[in-house]
Order: C-alpha cells, then sequence, then structure tokens
C-alpha cells in the first residue's frame, strides 16, 4: 500500500465529493432540456425542466395544498411510528412473553403489501381519507422504529447491566438510565429510515384514495393530472415529493447527529 | 467483614472456575488476590459482590443482606472503566448514588470530593471518550468511592494501562485506602502489583481455582514508592512468584 494515500484529504477535495452530486445533476437537467428543445418533444409526453419550473411557480396555488395535505400526514405518521415503536420496543424490552407473542404479527403488518392493505381501508373508511393516508404510513413507518428499537435496546453492555444491578437499580431507572440511552443510536437509524417509507406510504395511499375520489395530496393530484394529460402537473408535484424526501433524510440525519455527535462512534468525524 | 465458605463455582456448560474457596477479609485489610489468567478470579469476585450466585459454598458481606441501601457500603472497580459513555464525567460519578435515590444537589459534594480524589476536577463536565485510558479508570474509582464505601472489589482494574500509568494510579489508590481504610479486594496478576498494595497475598492455582498459598505482606505502612527498593520487597516477591510457579507445576503435573 502506498504510505501518501492515507492521510489527510485536502479540504478542495472534501468540497469537490461533496458538490459532484450536485454538478451530475445540472448536466443531467441541461442535456434534458436540450432534448426536449431539440427534438420538440410535446409537453404532454415529456416537459423540460423549465417546464416544470414555470408549472412550479404559476400553479403554487393549486400545488401547495395539496404538498401541505401529504406533509401533513407524512408528519404525523412518523411522529406516531416514533412513539409507537418506542413504547412497544420498551414493552418487548420488558417482558419476553410479550415479545414472542406480539412480534410476529408487527412483522405480519409489515410483510403484507401496503396497495393491498390501502383499498380494504379505503373501502372501511369510505371517505374519511386522511385517516387512510396516516394508517397506511405509519403501518409502513412503524417497523423499522420497532425492529431497530428491539436491537437497541438489547445493545446494551453487559458490564454496565452489572453495574446497575450491583449498585441496585430499579427497572425503571435501567431502562431510563442505561437501556434507553443503548438504544438512541438504532432508534434514530430506524427513525431515518421511518422517514422516508411515511413519504412512501402516504403516497401509496393517496393513489388508493386517489383512485375513488380523492383530490387531497400530492399523489391524488399527480394521478388527477395524469388523467388530464396534464403532464408538466406531474413532473411538478414529483419534484415536490422528491424533493421533500431528500428534506426529511437530511433533517433526521442531522437531528441524529445533533443527539450522538458527543458520544457515539456513528457522529464523530474519522 | 467478608467471608467465603467453601465455595465452588460450576458454569452451565460444565466449567468449574472455582473450588472450594474459603477466605476471610477483615474492615480495613488490602487483600490481592493473584492467580494465572482464567484461574477464577473475576468470577469469584462477582460471587462475592452478589452479581452470580455460588453453585455451592456459603458467602457472607453486609451488601448480601438485602438491606435498603445496601449497594452504599459495596465499591466495584471493573476490568474496563465501564463508563456510560453519554454521560459526562460528574454523571457518571453520581450514578450510584442517583441509583440509591439521592438528589443531585444533595449529592454534589460528595461527587466533587470523589473527583477531587482521583484528581479530575478539572473534568467533570468532559465526556469518557474524551479522556485517556487512566483517566477514564481513575472516573471508574471515584464513582466507585463516591458513596463511601466500607469494601472495594477491584477486577484487574488497571492491567490494561502502561506500567508508568499504572504505577502512578496505583500510588493515588494506597493514598485513599490509607486515609479512608476501606476493606479491598484487588484481583490482579501481577506479584509486583500485589506485595506493594496489600497487607496479604492470596494465591490461587490455575483453574479451577483453589487458594494455595496465604502471605502476609509486612512492608512497613504508610507505602511510599520507596518500598519498591527496599531488599524485603524483593524478598516478598520472590516469596509470591514461587508460591504461583508450585501452583503451575502441581497442576500440571495432576
Ligand atoms: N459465564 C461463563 N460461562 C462459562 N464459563 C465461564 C463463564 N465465565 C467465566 N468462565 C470460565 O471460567 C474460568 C474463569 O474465568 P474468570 O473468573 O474470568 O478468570 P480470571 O478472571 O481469573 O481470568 C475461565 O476458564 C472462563 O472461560
Ligand atoms: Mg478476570
Amino acid at each position: 500500500m502506498n504510505a501518501r494515500e492515507l492521510p489527510t484529504r485536502s479540504a478542495a477535495v472534501r468540497w469537490a465529493q461533496r458538490l459532484a452530486p450536485l454538478a451530475v445533476g445540472l448536466v443531467v437537467l441541461g442535456a434534458w432540456e436540450w432534448a426536449v428543445r431539440h427534438w420538440e418533444v410535446e409537453p404532454y409526453v415529456v416537459p423540460a425542466p423549465s417546464q416544470v419550473l414555470a408549472t412550479l411557480r404559476e400553479r403554487w396555488s393549486e400545488l401547495a395544498p395539496a404538498w401541505a395535505v401529504t406533509l401533513r400526514t407524512m408528519g404525523l405518521a412518523l411522529t406516531a411510528a416514533a412513539v409507537s415503536g418506542a413504547l412497544l420496543a420498551a414493552l418487548f424490552a420488558s417482558s419476553r412473553w410479550v415479545a414472542a407473542s406480539l412480534f410476529p404479527y408487527a412483522i405480519v403488518l409489515q410483510v403484507t403489501p401496503l396497495v393491498a392493505i390501502a383499498p380494504l381501508l379505503a373501502l372501511w373508511l369510505r371517505s374519511r381519507f386522511e385517516w387512510v393516508h396516516l394508517i397506511c404510513a405509519w403501518i409502513v413507518a412503524f417497523f423499522p422504529v420497532l425492529s431497530n428499537t428491539v436491537a437497541g435496546l438489547r445493545s446494551a453492555d453487559r458490564a454496565h447491566h452489572d453495574l446497575f444491578t450491583l449498585y441496585g437499580a430499579s427497572p425503571w431507572a435501567r431502562l431510563r438510565l442505561l437501556l434507553a440511552p443503548s438504544a438512541l443510536p438504532y432508534f434514530l437509524a430506524g427513525l431515518r429510515i421511518a422517514g422516508n417509507l411515511s413519504l412512501v406510504g402516504a403516497v401509496v395511499a393517496e393513489f388508493v384514495t386517489g383512485a375513488v375520489g380523492d383530490e387531497s395530496g400530492l399523489a391524488s393530484l399527480i394521478l388527477g393530472s395524469q388523467m388530464r394529460l396534464d403532464t408538466p402537473m406531474v413532473f411538478a408535484a414529483l419534484t415536490l415529493v422528491s424533493l421533500t424526501g431528500i428534506a426529511v433524510y437530511f433533517a433526521l440525519g442531522l437531528l441524529s447527529y445533533l443527539l450522538l455527535r458527543r458520544w457515539h462512534d456513528s457522529a464523530l468525524p474519522r | 467483614m467478608i467471608e467465603l465458605g467453601d465455595v465452588t463455582k460450576t458454569f452451565p456448560n460444565g466449567t468449574r472456575a472455582v473450588d472450594g474457596v474459603s477466605l476471610r477479609v477483615a474492615a480495613g485489610e488490602f487483600v490481592s488476590l493473584l492467580g494465572p489468567s482464567g484461574c477464577g478470579k473475576s468470577t469469584l469476585l462477582r460471587i462475592t459482590a452478589g452479581l452470580a450466585p455460588p453453585t455451592s459454598g456459603t458467602v457472607a458481606a453486609p451488601w448480601l443482606n438485602g438491606g435498603r441501601d445496601a449497594g452504599g457500603q459495596l465499591g466495584y472497580v471493573f476490568q474496563q472503566p465501564t463508563l456510560l459513555p453519554w454521560s459526562s464525567v460528574s454523571s457518571n460519578v453520581y450514578l450510584p448514588l442517583r441509583l440509591a435515590g439521592r438528589r443531585r444537589r444533595d449529592a454534589a459534594p460528595l461527587v466533587d470530593a470523589a473527583l477531587e480524589m482521583v484528581g479530575l476536577s478539572d473534568f467533570r463536565r468532559a465526556r469518557p471518550r474524551e479522556l485517556s485510558g487512566g483517566m477514564q479508570m481513575r472516573v471508574s474509582v471515584a464513582r466507585a468511592l463516591v458513596g463511601q464505601p466500607t469494601a472495594l472489589l477491584l477486577d484487574e482494574p488497571f492491567a490494561a494501562l502502561d506500567e508508568i500509568t499504572r504505577n502512578r494510579i496505583d500510588d493515588d489508590l494506597l493514598k485513599l485506602w490509607t486515609q479512608q481504610r476501606w476493606a479491598a479486594v484487588f484481583v490482579t496478576h501481577s506479584v509486583y502489583e500485589a506485595v506493594y498494595l496489600s497487607t496479604r497475598v492470596l494465591v490461587m492455582s490455575p483453574r479451577p481455582g483453589r487458594i494455595i498459598d496465604e502471605i502476609a505482606i509486612d512492608l512497613p505502612q504508610p507505602r511510599t514508592p520507596a518500598v519498591r527498593g527496599l531488599p524485603r520487597f524483593a524478598e516478598l516477591c520472590e516469596r509470591v512468584s514461587a508460591a504461583l510457579a508450585a501452583g503451575m507445576e502441581a497442576t500440571a503435573n495432576a
């Protein structure tokens, strides 16, 4: 191995590495714009990036309420997934019996395809679409939080357990002062997955309810626009979905970094 | 104060780690348990602390009576620092008091005093990973002493440290013992460390661990580093080494 390759990458190289994806994106968008103009592609087939941007700006009044609906579904589902996943994991950790009898059902819920559950929910809940969206998004977001937190609660160091036993810790003190902090990095990793899954869940549910007349969320808007051959609108809504996903991913990454940076290896600079 | 009677420990997988050990430690004594790696020293200490039950035999110690804040009477220093990485140094030292239900404000003077004892007052807000191995071990000692225990159990506490650091911590530990006079059971595999620190050294055989010799250390008190240069120190080290070697040989021939 060449020793000179090992140490310090310079700041310039690091910045270049960070900007590289952006450059790729710009090149692709540029090529796309050029191709649409060059071959005079109809907007209802593929709109140029500039048209998508124009749609975002000019028809923001249609997009914004739909976006707000999807965002709210996602936010509520993610919150519910975080709370219920963590609480259920703590319950599992406190009793092997509870864990053994309930965990299989959590898995069943997880492996059943959402597109199969959503129509049922739509049938049962009829026009209470926001509940269909919320439950679907929660179902998919909940499992990674649960399974990660369960693993995290079990990851507590044996010597630390001894320490707590030695000083007569109550079960509650052990959970709060030892198990919960040990599980935090795992919980946060689960939450990062759950963030994007809750968006996927919300979008899938909106597609299903969109087919029966719901016009509230971004996905319903996509469905409706597609039927009207309003392809620029489809792309504009898609852009918002993607941006939302990226923003949530980075926001949860930042949260994880802020909570762990002083003590956990995963958040330390290398 | 601590009394083990014919203690045997056999693990579920059939490993016999401790075989018929009886020992007594009086208040204020500093007893070292010396033996080769794997001879059951940690197991014996865990049994003494109440962390594991013996397979047979009796264990008597004040903290095993199940009293309300019995934990306060015992301090334990593990082989690793075993600090909570998410807690600051002072929170780590506060932990035993916190688990005993003491309020942080009431406990603060004790925490400060314990950190002062190990010379880490300036690091109370640091996280464990920001400290060196030696400093982490000092925090661990402070945590063991914060509840003003009457007995301290130490399981090869400084074995992972370099010799210079280890000697310094040994000296500091000895100073604290001279002032506070808790009973100490100190597990080590270093002959010099055992002789330097102890009032009595118990030599163990290879697994299954038995106590095969007992050597009173009649070096002057209080001990200072100069003790390491005394002819009597060398003599006692040789005597202990010989006992250790005899145990190894007896097992090899058996
Ligand atoms: N939980 C356990 N299950 C089975 N064997 C064990 C267990 N703990 C320790 N042992 C075995 O018991 C013996 C003594 O271990 P230990 O007390 O840690 O020795 P020491 O501290 O003297 O090095 C070793 O052979 C070890 O492998
Ligand atoms: Mg050991």
